[in-house]
């Protein structure tokens, strides 16, 4: 099983996703740049990491969104690849219409740097099928515009949210939601599933600090090899 | 021909700058703000010679690229070069 990063010009969580993939979920990684418009077919896993692609100029993620390595990241899509967006990748997958909705800058307006808890929504996915629905997990985000804007597809929307900002106990109050996101999204899949986008860094939490990131990577081997078995 | 983009977060998009501004001025003596929204502007330059032509192509740009329509509203104006 192989695994992709691209980097986009700007991306500064790319050395981060790769060694969260190689040392700790013992994946080949390619790293590719997102001017070579390499053939992303062999690839059981596709990252667009994060980072300040394009400096955010314009909107956060939305220059990267028509780099030309976004036309084969569509494609892999389309072909039902897993393809994961971690916070810029989360905004980069909006701005190219992968995921439904946008992302915005925090009610604050403050860049919020700092660990928050999470609800799994649901586990019935690629992604999340390591933990229970319900269980509150514990990873950090660190970003400027993070604030989930859906505009009419707010029901889509409902369906498609995975993973939620939540209090210590699981429960989505006031105060839970550290950017002010529409329906305390932090993570939203496609249509089909095979698209995931959030705002916080699991592979910031795959190793010695906390091991609810890494518990997310092994939910995406769990699958790769089902799928593999079958 | 020269263009000027108007882009704002649609009404139904909370915008915190404008909110914060809005505060300010009415703390400042214009207690009849009612609302502030803040926007951004881009200067199109082409070399289209017919305004119909420019005007088209630049409102392209904007549902291409220069606007998100999920959390944006714009309005582009041609300008005299």
């Amino acid at each position: 099983m192989k695994a992709a990063v691209i980097t986009f010009p700007g991306s500064n969580c790319d050395d981060d996703c790769v060694y969260a993939l190689e040392e700790v979920c013992e994946l080949s990684v390619d790293r590719i740049w997102h001017k070579h418009e390499v053939d992303l077919s062999p690839y059981s896993l596709i990252v667009l990491p994060g980072g300040f692609s394009y400096g955010d100029y314009l909107r956060c993620g939305s220059l990267a969104a028509f780099s030309p390595i976004m036309n084969l990241v569509r494609a892999a899509s389309d072909r039902g690849q897993l393809i994961l967006g971690i916070c810029n990748g989360f905004q980069i997958l909006c701005e190219a219409n992968l995921l439904p909705g946008a992302l915005v800058p925090n009610s604050s307006l403050r860049f919020i740097c700092k660990d928050v808890t999470l609800k799994v929504e649901n586990n019935l996915n690629p992604w999340l099928n390591a933990f229970k629905v319900g269980d509150v997990l514990t990873l950090p985000i660190a970003h400027g515009d993070g604030r989930y804007v859906i505009g009419d597809q707010a029901q889509a929307a409902k369906a498609q949210k995975i993973l939620s900002y939540c209090d210590a106990k699981g429960a989505l109050v006031d105060g839970a939601n550290p950017n002010g996101s529409f329906d305390f999204v932090a993570g939203m899949v496609n249509e089909k599933g095979n698209v995931f986008g959030l705002m916080p860094h699991p592979e910031r939490a795959a190793d010695l600090r906390s091991l609810h990131g890494r518990k997310l990577f092994e939910s995406i081997i769990n699958h790769l090899r089902e799928k593999a078995s079958a | 021909m020269k263009a000027r983009v108007h882009i704002f977060l649609k009404d139904s998009v909370f915008d915190p700058q404008g909110n914060t501004i809005a505060q300010m001025l009415r703390r400042t003596g214009f207690e009849k703000v009612h609302g502030v929204r803040m926007g951004k502007v881009i200067d199109v330059e082409t070399t289209h010679q017919v305004a119909a032509e420019a005007l088209s192509e630049v409102k392209k740009m904007c549902e291409k690229i220069l606007t998100n329509p999920v959390i944006e509203s714009y309005r582009v104006e041609l300008m005299e070069s």
